[in-house]
């Protein structure tokens, strides 16, 4: 067993899990937070990404045992006040998601590109897709979503 | 998807690794992890016990200065793309770093985990073949003629720890690759470098193991341009042949990114 410790959405959490645990099952089935989805969990479509100290990783594709020590942030840990995070907001206002599935994803990688790369153009956000699969929507409203979202941030300051 | 069960065990310096794997005859290393986790998650691989050596500070440093670039094994994809020193001394290497998988796995995955694992569509493998690097472990000093042994084989011994990877600077250099659409691992990728000595071409994606193309590098020595190598035909018979490509398809992906490696390099 490995005995865990770190913070989750800014929360200190202490646990103990079998080392073969990856980092998605102890974040959805011990922690209860579901918003991290788990997709083709092959570490290709995207939908488990959460950020781990600040970068965007693969949740499906790493140990919990791997996280220990670290801040790990979901999609649960952007909104704050009651205020949605401004990519969630473009995506809601750009209608960037059909089904949802892959949509706690898009907007963890979303956020990690944007803090990256401020700049962004059209082509760079279709590139830095790459790794977040979304079988509904052609795409076309997610990339609306974040060149609004990181026009917004840069101007805003979020 | 669960893996066989395992003992996780972190290590915080080079020695603490080696006496932990001394210690159990089932051991392998986990460095980032975006081969080896799959892998173990297809129940592929069953080690008794994995070493993390992803937190040794030692392994993670970048060092540039006027002959070469030096890249702790540990160091992230993403951090060998970003890195203004790699930038400027060997910018074919850092853009090759920006190719491989996507940006979540540049996050994790690591240049000493990939040289290690030397998986056939792997992309560092070109690039420390085609640019001559030096392989350093724990043990010794590995060049990257001999380092490469075959399919998912190298030259390493059980239980030796990849540390770092040394790149002479090269006068010019490029890579490209034709990436599998869903899996970005390279179908065929060329690194091309010229060094006031010679040209290497190295090739990646089109076999069980990453080759040097000596007809090109022939040619390219005498005269650096694309239409030099322009009637080099690759033969298919060593190549991969599977569902994404066959073997003659490769070869002619192998002419076609080489002509634009010496393209790009010259660009």
């Amino acid at each position: 067993m490995a005995a865990l410790s770190m913070r989750v959405n800014g929360i200190p959490v202490v646990a103990d899990v079998e080392d073969r645990t990856l980092l998605v099952y102890f974040l959805r089935d011990q922690l209860r937070l579901t918003g991290t989805h788990i997709g083709c969990d092959t570490s290709q479509c995207g939908a488990c990404v959460v950020h781990v100290n600040g970068r965007a990783v693969k949740s499906c594709t790493m140990f919990a045992a791997q996280a220990d020590g670290t801040n790990v942030t979901t999609i649960e840990g952007l909104a704050a006040d009651g205020r949605l995070h401004p990519v969630q907001e473009a995506f809601r206002e750009h209608h960037g998601l059909q089904c949802g599935y892959c949509t706690p994803g898009m907007i963890m990688t979303a956020v990690d590109l944007i803090r990256r790369k401020p700049e962004l153009d059209r082509p760079t956000i279709r590139a830095e897709l790459e790794g977040n699969i979304c079988r509904c929507t052609g795409y076309h409203n997610i990339v609306d979503a974040i060149e609004d979202a990181a026009k917004r941030m840069s101007a805003g300051g979020a | 998807m669960i893996p066989y069960p395992f003992a996780y065990r972190r290590a915080r310096s080079l020695s603490e690794a080696q006496t932990i794997f001394a210690e159990s005859s089932e051991s392998k290393y986990l460095a980032g992890g975006q081969t080896l986790v799959p892998t173990m998650k297809m129940r592929l691989a069953s080690p008794a016990q994995l070493i993390d050596i992803s937190g040794i500070a030692e392994l993670r440093t970048i060092e540039v200065d006027a002959n070469a670039v030096v890249v702790g094994a540990g160091v992230k994809h993403a951090d060998v793309a970003a890195s203004r020193e790699i930038r400027t001394a060997i910018p074919a290497l850092a853009e090759l770093a920006g190719m491989i998988g996507d940006p979540a796995v540049r996050h994790m995955g690591t240049i000493g985990g990939s040289v290690a694992n030397n998986d056939p569509a792997a992309d560092y493998p070109a690039a420390v073949l085609g640019l001559g690097a030096t392989i350093k472990t724990d043990r010794r000093k590995i060049t990257a003629d001999l380092f490469f042994t075959g399919m998912f084989s190298t030259a390493l011994e059980d239980g030796e720890i990849v540390t770092a990877v040394e790149f002479p600077i090269p006068e010019i250099a490029a890579y490209t690759k034709f990436p599998n659409p869903a899996s970005r691992y390279a179908l065929a990728g060329v690194f091309v470098a010229r060094t006031p000595d010679a040209v290497r071409v190295a090739v990646t994606g089109a076999a069980p193991c990453v080759f040097r193309q000596p007809e090109m590098e022939a040619a390219l020595g005498k005269a650096f341009r694309p239409d030099a190598i322009a009637n080099i035909d690759i033969a298919p018979d060593r190549l991969n042949s599977d569902i994404h490509a066959s073997a003659e398809y490769r070869a002619h992906l192998v002419a076609i990114m080489a002509k634009r490696a010496v393209a790009k390099a010259l660009a």
